[in-house]
C-alpha cells in the first residue's frame, strides 16, 4: 500500500505526515501526530468522541480521512485552551463537575466551542439538540448542559 | 485501496469505469467510511469527488429551480436561506441525517446513493419532485430521484456512473413541503418510518400534492393515492384520515430490529398526517 | 460519627475543583488506548460469527505469511488444566473447542501496525461446525433447548432440571401460604427485561508486554488493575507478582471494567512475539458483542396486601441468563427485590442459565433494577387498585434501622423512610399533569461493598500530603480522597495529592465496584492520615519534651493538649515535616483492612412522562433522584452518580437492549442501533442528597454509585400506566410495545 503524504495545520501548527488512503483523521492525528486528546468511542460517527473542526466545521474525525485533511485546517481539544488560558467552557466544566470519567469531555468541548461561536446565547433545547452527537454514559448530561449555558453567559459577559 | 480525487466528474466516470474491483465514490464519507472501517466493504479504488470545482455549490437554476452540488453537507443546505425558503421539507430531510457532526459532512447525494430504504432526504427529494444530473462514461443523463434506488443497497447507476448534481424544479407560490420522521430516540437514530408531503394550494383547496414514505418498502415509495385523498381537500378530518389510510396501505414493511411492520404500517399514517399538516401550513405562509 | 461532630467539617461536603479536572478538559489525560511504546506491534483478534459453533480448524498459514505479522496465537497457546472460574475467564479470552457465542474470539494476530493486523485477521481461516443455539432466557430453560455446556451445573441444582440451568438458589422466611390466605389482595404477574450494556464510551484497550521470562508489564483501562494482574495471571500460567499493571484513565465502567476480555491476548501475543509489547484496542462492535452485558431476566412476583396497604407475603421466582457461562447476577436480583418492604414472610426462587451469549459482567447493582421493575410494578399496581397513594404505601412497609431484611439479616443506620419522606415534600410532586401524561414513583436498593483496600499516605518534606490508592478514579474520586484526607490532617485540600497507583506500589485492591472506592479508599485514607497524625504528634512531643499523649492534633497542627501538658505554641504540620529527616525519618501512615462498617444505601425516583397516543412514544418530562448517601464528601459527584445512574437506567428502560436474530448473531452491535439516551432524549434531573450517615465510616460514607439505575426502570412503567392505562411488563417499553398495549 502506497502511503500519502499530507499537509495540514492542527491548531495552527503546519504538519505533515503519511497516510495509509484507509486511515481515519483520527487515526492520523493520534498515531503518527501523538495528539491523543480526541477520542475513538465508536469509529462510526455516533458518540463525538472524536470531534474536531475541519475548516471550521464541526466534524467526526473518524468519519474523515487522513488524506482529506490534506491543505486544510484542523482544531483538536489540544488547541482549546490558548496560551495555557483555559477557554471559558474549560473553566466551566470543570466547575460544574460536568465531566465523570472524562472520555468523552474533548470531544463535547470541541462540538460545544462550535456551538457557542455560532449560537453565543442558546437555549437549553438548542444546547441539547446540538451535543444529541456526543454520548456520554456517566452525567445523564445534566451538569454538561448547566456547564455550556453558564460559560455562553460568560462569553457574553453576563454574571451567571 | 487506491485514493483519486479526479478534478472531473468525467475524469472520475473514467476512473471508475477503468476500475477492476471495489469502487466506492467519496463525498462526505458518512457512509463510505463506516464500511471501510468496519471491513463491510474495502475498496480497491476510492475516488473521492470533493476536488471537482463546483461540488460545494448550492446554485438556483435558470426556471429558479435549485441545482445542489455533490458535497454540499447538510449543515450548508440549513445555511442556505434561499433553499430553505423554497423546499424546508427537503432541507429538514437532510438536517435529520446524523448528529451535527455528520451534517458537516454528509450529502444528499450520498445519502441517495448509500440505498437506505429509510434514508432521511429521500422522501422529500421525490415529493419535491426532484431529478438528478448523472455522469458516467457515455455522457450525462437525467433521472427522477425516485428512480434511483432499486432495492436495499442497490441504485440504477451502472457501473462508472456518478451523480454530479441534485436538481430541485422551481418551488412556485402557495406551495409548502415537510418531512418527518418516526424514532425512538429524539436524535441519532435511522428512521423507522418517514413521511414527506409537498403540496400547492388553490386558495385555501390543495390544487397538487406528493406524498413520500421512507422505510416502508424495500425502496422510498411516491404514494399517489395518499395525495389524491388531500387533493381537492382543505385538509379537513376527513381527508387527513384518508390520508392516513392510504400511507397505510401503501406500506410494504418489514420485522427488523427497528421496528415491526405493524407498527411501521400505523405511523405511517400518523406521520404523514402530521407532515401534510405543516406542509399544508407552509404553504399558506407559515414560516419554515 | 455523632451527628454534630459532622457539622464542624470545614472541607468535606464542599465543592472544589477536581484535581484531576485540568487535564481532562484539555486531552493530556491519557486513556487505555492513548499510550504507546517503543517497538510496539497491534493486534487484532478473530471472532466466532456463530452463536454456537464447534471449531474444526484454525490455519493461519496466509495471515503469518503476510508482511509485518509477528505473532499468531490461538487458544492452543495457552496452559490447560484449569478450572472453575479461571477456567471459565480463559475459555472466555480464547474459546477452546467450542465457540459459545457470535463474537467469542477464536484466535488473535500482532503486527506492525493496526491495518495490517486487521487484514492478517482477514486471512485466518477458521472451519467451524455449526451447532444449534438459544438465546432467549425462557427459551434456554426448557428442557429440550441445545445443551450448551453439559456438566457446568454447580451443586445447588436438583436433579432432574433443565440442561442449562448451572445454579439453582432458594431462600425466604416466614409462611407464605398463610400470608397470601391473610391479605385483602393477591395478584401475581411476569415480567421480562432484556439485556443492556454498560455502554461506557470508552472501548476496552491495553499495552502489554510479556517476556520469555514471565516477567510483564501492562497498562489497560480497567476498573481494577489487581483483579487484571490476578485473572491475567492466572489465564496464562504466571505468577502475580511477576506481572506489574498500571491503570489508565478510566472512560467509563459501569462494572463491565472488573473483569479481563482481551487482555491476556496482548500479553500472549507479546511473549510469542519475542517480548515486543503488543496494544490491542477494541472496537465498538467487538465491545458490544464480546464483553459483559447484563443479564436478561423472566421474572414472576406475587405479593399479597391488606387493604391498607400493608404487605402480607411476597414471592419471587426469577430466571436470568448470563451467557454461556455461569454468574448471572439471579442471586443478586432476588436479594434486592423486596429489600425496601418488611416482609413478615417471603420466599425466593432463582435459576441461572446458561444461553448463547457473552459472559455477562457486573452492570451497577447487578440484578437489582430487574428485581426492582417486577417487585416495584406489583406494588404500584395493587396500591393503585386498592385506591392507596403508592408512596404511602412504601412508606407503611419502608424498613428501618433493626428491621429484618428480606434476604436475611438485620439492617443497620438506613434511610428508606427519609428518601420517601423527601420525595414526598418535593415540588415535582405538585407539578401540574396534562393529557398524556403520568407520574411514577419506584424505590431502589443497593448495598455497599468493602472489599480488600490498601492506601498508603506521606507527608511531604513542605507539609502538603500525598495519598497512594488502588481504585481508579472513574467520576471524581481523587477529590473525595483529598477532601477527606485533608480534612482529616486539617491542611488545605489543595495540599493534597491523590494518585491512583499500579499494583507494584501497594497490596492488593479490590476495583471500584460495589460502590465501595469512596467508602473503602476513603476510609482507608482516613485512617493512614490518622496514623500520620500520631507520628507527628509523637515527633512534637519529643521536641517540647512531652509525652505524646499529652500532644493533640488541631487544624493542621500539634499543640499541647491542655494546660498541664505544658505551654508551646503550636507545631505546624510543615514545621514536622521540614525536619522529619533528622526527627526520626519520613513520616507516613497506611492502612489495610476490608472494611465492614458498610452502609446501604436506598433511592426513590419520581417521573413524569408524556406517551404520544398515536405513535407510543415516551417523553420524560421530569426527573426526581432522591437516594441516601450517609455524607456527600463531593456533593458534585454524589449529584452525578445520581443522574448518571438514573440515565442509564432510562435508557434500560425505554431503548436498550441486546436484539439477538434468529441467527444467534447480535442484531446491533453499534451505537447506532444500541441506542443510549442523548442529549436531546432528557430533561434536567433533580436531585435530593438524604444524608442518614454510615456509623462505619469515619465521615458517614454510604456508596452512592449503584443504587440510581435501580427505581427507573419501574418509576417509568408505573408513569406510563398513569399516563395512558397500558401496564408495561417487558422491558424496553419501546414505541412499538407501547403502541401495540395502547391499542389492545
Amino acid at each position: 500500500m502506497s502511503k500519502i503524504h499530507v499537509t495540514t495545520t492542527v491548531n495552527g501548527d503546519e504538519v505533515e505526515f503519511l497516510a495509509d488512503p484507509r486511515e481515519t483523521l483520527l487515526d492520523c492525528l493520534r498515531d503518527k501526530l501523538g495528539m491523543t486528546g480526541s477520542k475513538e468511542g465508536c469509529g462510526t460517527g455516533d458518540c463525538g468522541a472524536c470531534s474536531v473542526t475541519l475548516d471550521g466545521t464541526l466534524v467526526c474525525s473518524c468519519l474523515v480521512l487522513g488524506v482529506e485533511a490534506d491543505g486544510k485546517q484542523v482544531g483538536t481539544i489540544e488547541g482549546v485552551a490558548e496560551g495555557g488560558v483555559l477557554h471559558p467552557l474549560q473553566k466551566k466544566f470543570i466547575e460544574h463537575a460536568a465531566l465523570q470519567c472524562g472520555f468523552c469531555t474533548p470531544g463535547i468541548l470541541v462540538a460545544a466551542k462550535a456551538l457557542l461561536e455560532q449560537n453565543p446565547n442558546p437555549t437549553e433545547t438548542e444546547v441539547r439538540y446540538w451535543l444529541a452527537g456526543n454520548l456520554c454514559r456517566c452525567t445523564g448530561y445534566d451538569k454538561i448542559v448547566r456547564a455550556v449555558m453558564d460559560a455562553a453567559a460568560d462569553l457574553r459577559g453576563e454574571a451567571a | 485501496m487506491r485514493y483519486h480525487s479526479p478534478s472531473t466528474f468525467e475524469d472520475a466516470a473514467r476512473i471508475a469505469a477503468a476500475a477492476q474491483g471495489v469502487t466506492r465514490f467519496l463525498a462526505g464519507g458518512t457512509d463510505v467510511l463506516v464500511q471501510l472501517r468496519s471491513g463491510h466493504v474495502l475498496p480497491d479504488d476510492l475516488i473521492d469527488l470533493k476536488k471537482i470545482p463546483g461540488t460545494y455549490d448550492i446554485a438556483q437554476t435558470e426556471d429558479g429551480g435549485w441545482r445542489i452540488g455533490i458535497a454540499v453537507p447538510g449543515a450548508a443546505l440549513g445555511a442556505h436561506a434561499g433553499l430553505c425558503k423554497d423546499w424546508p421539507g427537503v432541507v429538514e430531510g437532510m438536517e435529520l441525517v446524523g448528529s451535527t457532526q455528520v451534517q458537516g459532512r454528509a450529502t444528499l447525494a450520498g445519502n441517495l446513493c448509500n440505498g437506505s430504504p429509510a434514508a432521511d432526504s429521500v422522501p422529500g427529494l421525490v415529493a419535491a419532485g426532484a431529478t438528478v444530473e448523472i455522469t458516467g462514461p457515455e455522457g450525462t443523463r437525467s433521472l427522477p430521484v425516485a428512480e434511483v434506488p432499486v432495492g436495499p443497497g442497490k441504485t440504477a447507476l451502472t457501473a462508472g456512473e456518478v451523480i454530479s448534481a441534485i436538481v430541485l424544479p422551481p418551488r412556485g407560490d402557495k406551495a409548502g413541503d415537510a418531512y418527518l420522521r418516526f424514532i425512538p430516540r429524539t436524535e441519532m437514530d435511522i428512521a423507522v418510518v418517514g413521511a414527506a408531503v409537498s403540496l400547492r394550494l388553490d386558495g385555501d383547496t390543495i390544487a397538487e400534492a406528493r406524498v413520500a414514505l421512507g422505510a416502508v418498502a424495500p425502496t422510498v415509495l411516491l404514494v399517489a393515492e395518499a395525495a389524491e385523498a388531500i387533493v381537492g381537500t382543505t385538509l379537513d378530518d376527513s381527508a387527513m384520515d384518508a390520508l392516513a389510510a392510504a400511507a397505510s396501505a401503501a406500506c410494504n414493511p418489514i420485522d427488523d430490529k427497528r421496528g415491526t411492520a405493524a407498527f411501521r404500517i400505523e405511523v405511517a399514517g400518523v406521520m404523514a398526517k402530521r407532515a401534510a399538516r405543516i406542509a399544508y401550513d407552509r404553504a399558506k405562509g407559515a414560516s419554515a | 460519627m455523632p451527628k454534630d461532630e459532622l457539622k464542624e467539617l470545614h472541607l468535606v461536603g464542599t465543592r472544589p475543583d477536581r484535581p484531576d479536572g485540568l487535564d481532562k478538559v484539555t486531552g493530556r489525560a491519557r486513556y487505555g488506548a492513548d499510550i504507546s511504546a517503543p517497538g510496539m506491534l497491534w493486534a487484532a483478534v478473530v471472532r466466532s460469527p456463530h452463536a454456537h459453533a464447534r471449531i474444526l480448524k484454525i490455519d493461519s498459514t496466509k495471515a503469518e505469511a503476510l508482511d509485518g505479522v509477528k505473532a499468531v496465537v490461538t487458544r492452543a497457546d495457552f496452559p490447560t488444566g484449569l478450572t472453575g472460574e479461571d477456567w471459565n475467564l480463559q475459555e472466555n479470552t480464547m474459546a477452546g473447542e467450542v465457540a459459545l457465542y457470535d463474537g467469542h474470539a477464536v484466535a488473535a494476530v500482532a503486527a506492525t501496525s493496526a491495518l495490517i493486523a486487521q487484514e492478517a485477521a482477514r486471512l485466518i481461516e477458521v472451519d467451524y461446525e455449526v451447532l444449534p443455539h438459544v438465546t432467549d432466557v425462557d427459551d434456554a430453560i426448557k428442557p429440550d433447548a441445545p445443551a450448551i455446556r453439559p456438566g457446568a451445573a454447580d451443586a445447588s441444582v436438583p436433579e432432574g432440571m433443565p440442561p442449562n440451568v448451572v445454579r439453582y438458589i432458594e431462600f425466604g422466611h416466614g409462611d407464605v401460604a398463610a400470608g397470601f390466605d391473610d391479605a385483602d389482595l393477591v395478584m401475581e404477574k411476569s415480567y421480562k427485561t432484556e439485556a443492556t450494556h454498560q455502554g461506557y464510551i470508552e472501548p476496552h484497550a491495553c499495552l502489554g508486554q510479556l517476556g520469555e521470562d514471565g516477567r510483564g508489564e501492562m497498562w489497560v483501562c480497567t476498573q481494577g488493575h489487581w483483579f487484571i494482574r490476578r485473572m491475567c495471571t492466572a489465564v496464562l500460567g504466571i505468577e502475580a507478582a511477576q506481572l506489574r499493571v498500571t491503570p489508565s484513565e478510566i472512560g467509563g465502567g459501569f462494572g463491565g471494567k472488573t473483569t479481563i476480555f482481551m487482555e491476556p491476548l496482548s500479553l500472549a501475543l507479546s511473549r510469542k512475539a519475542g517480548g515486543r509489547p503488543v496494544k490491542l484496542v477494541m472496537s465498538r462492535s467487538e465491545v458490544l458483542r464480546a464483553t459483559g452485558p447484563t443479564a436478561s431476566a423472566s421474572m414472576d412476583v406475587k405479593i399479597g396486601m391488606k387493604k391498607d396497604g400493608s404487605i402480607t407475603a411476597g414471592r419471587a421466582e426469577f430466571r436470568m441468563q448470563g451467557g454461556a457461562f455461569p454468574d448471572a447476577p439471579v442471586d443478586m436480583a432476588l436479594y434486592c427485590a423486596f429489600a425496601g418492604y418488611k416482609m413478615p414472610a417471603v420466599e425466593h426462587i432463582g435459576y441461572d442459565v446458561l444461553a448463547n451469549r457473552p459472559k455477562c459482567a457486573a452492570y451497577r447493582a447487578p440484578g437489582s433494577p430487574m428485581g426492582a421493575f417486577a417487585v416495584e410494578s406489583l406494588v404500584d399496581e395493587m396500591s393503585r387498585d386498592l385506591g392507596l397513594d403508592p408512596i404511602d404505601v412504601r412508606l407503611k412497609n419502608a424498613v428501618v434501622e433493626g428491621d429484618r431484611a428480606s434476604y436475611g439479616p438485620k439492617f443497620g443506620s438506613i434511610g428508606l423512610v427519609e428518601c420517601l419522606e423527601a420525595a414526598k415534600a418535593h415540588p415535582n410532586l405538585q407539578a401540574p399533569l396534562g393529557p398524556n401524561q403520568g407520574r411514577g414513583v419506584a424505590c431502589g436498593y443497593w448495598f455497599n461493598h468493602g472489599g480488600e483496600t490498601s492506601v498508603s499516605m506521606a507527608i511531604s518534606e513542605d507539609g502538603t500530603a500525598q495519598v497512594s490508592i488502588g481504585t481508579p478514579d472513574i467520576g471524581g474520586l481523587r477529590a473525595s480522597i483529598a477532601l477527606m484526607t485533608a480534612e482529616t490532617l486539617g491542611i488545605p485540600y489543595e495540599d493534597v495529592r491523590v494518585n491512583v497507583v499500579e499494583t507494584g506500589a501497594l497490596g492488593v485492591n479490590e476495583p471500584t465496584h460495589g460502590s465501595r472506592a469512596t467508602f473503602a479508599s476513603g476510609l482507608g485514607a482516613v485512617e493512614a492520615a490518622r496514623q500520620a497524625i500520631g507520628e507527628m504528634c509523637k515527633r512534637a512531643a519529643n521536641e517540647w519534651g512531652i509525652d505524646a499523649e499529652a500532644v493533640e492534633w488541631v487544624d493542621g497542627a500539634a499543640q499541647p493538649a491542655g494546660p498541664n501538658a505544658g505551654k508551646f505554641p503550636p507545631m505546624t504540620i510543615a514545621e514536622i515535616a521540614g525536619k522529619m529527616g533528622s526527627t526520626g525519618g519520613p513520616i507516613s501512615g497506611h492502612h489495610e483492612s476490608v472494611p465492614e462498617g458498610v452502609g446501604a444505601s436506598f433511592g426513590t425516583h419520581v417521573v413524569d412522562v408524556e406517551v404520544d397516543p398515536e405513535t407510543g412514544r415516551t417523553t420524560i418530562l421530569r426527573y426526581l433522584v432522591v437516594q441516601d448517601a450517609g455524607r456527600a464528601i463531593h456533593p458534585s459527584y454524589v449529584e452525578g452518580q445520581y443522574q448518571g445512574g438514573a440515565a442509564q437506567g432510562i435508557g434500560w428502560a425505554l431503548n436498550e437492549e441486546y436484539v439477538y436474530g434468529e441467527d444467534g448473531r447480535l442484531q446491533n452491535p453499534i451505537f447506532l442501533d444500541y441506542r443510549v439516551p442523548v442529549a436531546s432524549d432528557l430533561p434536567m434531573i433533580d436531585t435530593v442528597i438524604v444524608e442518614v450517615p454510615n456509623p462505619g465510616h469515619p465521615y458517614g460514607v454510604r456508596g452512592v454509585g449503584e443504587t440510581g439505575i435501580t427505581p427507573p426502570l419501574p418509576a417509568i412503567a408505573n408513569a406510563i400506566h398513569a399516563a395512558t392505562g397500558a401496564r408495561m411488563r417487558h422491558l424496553p417499553m419501546t414505541p412499538a410495545k407501547v403502541l401495540a398495549a395502547l391499542k389492545a
